[in-house]
């Protein structure tokens, strides 16, 4: 049995709206609560999450989200997506699950790492001036495979 | 269910150790709780934590989350991660007395 527990994860969090990243980062907090060591690498629009200016807007889609409950027709009006958002980060704040920031510092003050993805980097011209600053450096997915082994790979 | 001595006294406990009822507690047993998660000596500043615990649970009738403990009893996540190591929030709550956090956060 002792031998069989997870001792190492990696978490790819790849998605910028809200249920894109609240899933890696529960993962991540929850690994380090249970002394798992933890990566996290944040890529394409999962670096949203990371990012000074846009972690405390990222918003939940009311559009091709069947599970929200709300038309695509109507997920389109103005205010739609900021209204499922707050009613939404009300129903977690019940829970103590904190706004996307506070969970950030939350999970590296915890001791897991932040990694943010060099190709998407290049690719929306920023810098390490973009992200918080719990990001740990960007790296490419070669070092990402490197500070991985030994461990599990999660994609979200 | 199980029971076993802590301090000179039986009390109930479940499969993992953490006490059924938190009431059985006393300070004594939370010293030779704290050994059993590997934790030889209990500072002042893990009293800290420990009697947040007790006495947030004691209040809302929930054993706090890291970030309850942080945002209302004023205990860094990272000093916490610092003095029970891999696996703060299971092994306070042993050692408080209180039963095995359910919560995901």
């Amino acid at each position: 049995m002792a031998e069989d527990k997870i001792k190492k994860v990696s978490i790819i969090i790849s998605k910028g709206s809200l249920d894109g990243i609240y899933p890696g980062l529960i993962m991540a907090n929850g690994a380090r609560m249970e002394g798992i060591e933890v990566n996290l690498f944040f890529t394409f629009f999962g670096l949203e999450a990371i990012m000074k200016k846009r972690m405390d807007k990222i918003k939940v889609a009311t559009v091709a989200n069947p599970a929200i409950h709300i038309p695509s027709l109507l997920g389109i009006l103005p205010g739609m997506s900021a209204f499922a958002t707050s009613k939404m980060k009300k129903e977690m704040d019940k829970i103590d699950i904190p706004p996307i920031p506070e969970f950030v510092e939350m999970v590296h003050d915890a001791g897991a790492k932040l990694w943010a993805c060099k190709a998407t980097v290049d690719m929306f011209h920023l810098t390490m001036d973009d992200f918080c600053e719990q990001t740990e450096d960007i790296i490419n997915v070669g070092k990402f495979y490197e500070i991985s082994a030994g461990g599990q790979i999660i994609f979200t | 269910m199980a029971s076993k001595t802590l301090a000179g006294k039986t009390v109930e406990v479940d499969g993992e150790g953490f006490l059924l009822n938190p009431e059985d507690w006393t300070e004594e047993m939370a010293k030779e709780l704290a050994r059993e998660v590997g934790i030889s000596e209990l500072t002042d500043r893990h009293w800290r934590v420990v009697n947040f615990m007790r006495q947030d649970f004691n209040e809302k009738g929930q054993i706090p989350t890291i970030r309850r403990m942080k945002n209302a009893g004023g205990i860094p996540t990272k000093e916490l991660y610092e003095l029970f190591p891999d696996g703060p929030a299971k092994k306070a709550a042993k050692i408080s007395g209180l039963g095995k956090p359910q919560g995901c956060v």
